[in-house]
């Protein structure tokens, strides 16, 4: 039996935990599923604290929300924000027989756990009685001192096998801007390089394509990845504002280009994504091939 | 309150887990739901160490926090990996086994 302190703590933590793993179940989005279960191993972490678990519960928050999620958040990054699930089942009601076997594999274990018969619990400063953090150390380096050893072998070779898996091979040798405009002549296509995104009195960020002479946008002057999110601002907000309303820390002159706002502009680190692909085409324009 | 309810709350987050790893298809949330898992464990390894008053159930959750963080490194680099060369983190492309 337990305080009512604790009590209270337990019935606020244990109902916010199960609606934290219920996001991860429901969660249209993986980021939201990663901050619902980081939420989740804080709430572990304090209700380790309570429990006696001192060094446990402080691990737990360090390494479980600091490294671990954040490490998921960095690979939802790099995977893709927007990866989002196939909705289509292989199989017809997957999600019910997935549920009725979950449901099945708790009522078996509640169950069954629920017959266990316990002793009386000993206080918490009992088990802690030379301290939590001192008794838990001569456990590891004691008792359990090899299983120690293998888990530092065990992160050793985890710790190769990602950079080994993570490593990625430069298979042909990187372009360099000479060839990228030898190319560029070859082919005959956009000889002086791609357009540069539209500069309006207003507004000179790369989300704005240019207007070709005819008053239609050029697709060639955003970014692929711009247009591909929808992130693409039209050029018609611009075009026909009046100069009065013109701020004047917008105001680019338009006589050069779009080159200076490159690196200067916030947006321009939206488009670096492909940079890979029309980077070093951009770089050398001293005009665009309008 | 008994302490059994710590008990109930960890085979509820096993529950849980159990069903992210069945329903989900995003590879990177079903990883999620196996680190749920793992922790609900963990959660029932100190509640029996308070039972028994021992720290031996600490010792072995302190171990397989260690495990689970192996596992998450390796884990998230191959799902880099397969995202790479499949340009998909769902675990259902992944099907190069597959006759």
């Amino acid at each position: 039996m337990t305080g009512t302190a604790e009590a209270v703590l337990f019935w606020i933590a244990g109902p916010t935990m199960v609606l934290g793993a219920l996001g991860l179940v429901f969660a249209k989005r993986a980021v939201y599923a990663a901050l619902s279960m980081a939420l989740v191993m804080i709430l572990l972490g304090i209700v380790y604290l309570t429990q006696g678990a001192d060094f446990l519960g402080v691990i737990q928050i360090f390494v479980y929300t600091g490294a671990v999620m954040m490490l998921f958040l960095f690979v939802i990054m790099l995977v893709g924000v927007d990866a989002s699930d196939t909705t289509i089942d292989s199989l017809r009601a997957h999600k019910w027989f997935a549920l009725v076997i979950a449901v099945g594999l708790g009522l078996l274990l509640a169950s069954s756990l629920s017959r266990a018969v316990f002793a009386p619990p000993p206080p918490i400063s009992q088990m802690n009685a030379d301290g939590n953090v001192a008794g838990l150390a001569s456990l590891i380096f004691g008792e359990y001192v090899w299983v120690f050893e293998l888990t530092s072998a065990l992160l050793i070779t985890a710790a190769l096998a990602a950079m080994v898996l993570a490593h990625r091979e430069r298979l042909t040798p990187k372009p360099t801007q000479r060839e990228w405009s030898r190319r560029r002549v070859h082919e005959n296509r956009n000889v002086a390089g791609l357009p540069a995104p539209g500069v309006y009195a207003r507004h000179n960020a790369v989300d704005t394509p240019a207007l070709l002479p005819d008053g239609t946008p050029s697709e060639l002057s955003v970014s692929r990845v711009l247009a591909a999110r929808h992130q693409l601002s039209t050029p018609e907000r611009y075009s026909s504002a009046t100069p009065g309303e013109a701020e004047p820390s917008a105001v680019g002159s338009p006589d050069d280009d779009a080159r200076p706002d490159r690196g200067t502009d916030p947006g321009t680190h939206v488009g670096t994504d492909d940079a890979r692909g029309r980077g070093p085409a951009r770089g050398n324009e001293g005009d665009d091939a309008r | 309150m008994s302490l059994m309810n710590y008990v109930y709350l960890a085979i509820v987050l096993f529950a849980i887990g159990a069903a992210t790893v069945l329903v989900r298809r995003n590879a990177i949330i079903v990883f999620m739901g196996i680190e749920l898992m793992l922790n609900a464990v963990n959660l029932a390894f100190v509640t029996f160490a308070r039972m028994n008053g021992s720290l031996d159930g600490q010792a072995v959750a302190l171990f397989v926090m260690v495990v689970a963080a192996a596992e998450v490194v390796v884990g998230l680099a191959i799902i880099m990996t397969i995202h790479r060369s499949r340009r998909s983190a769902s675990v259902d492309d992944a099907n190069l086994l597959k006759l």
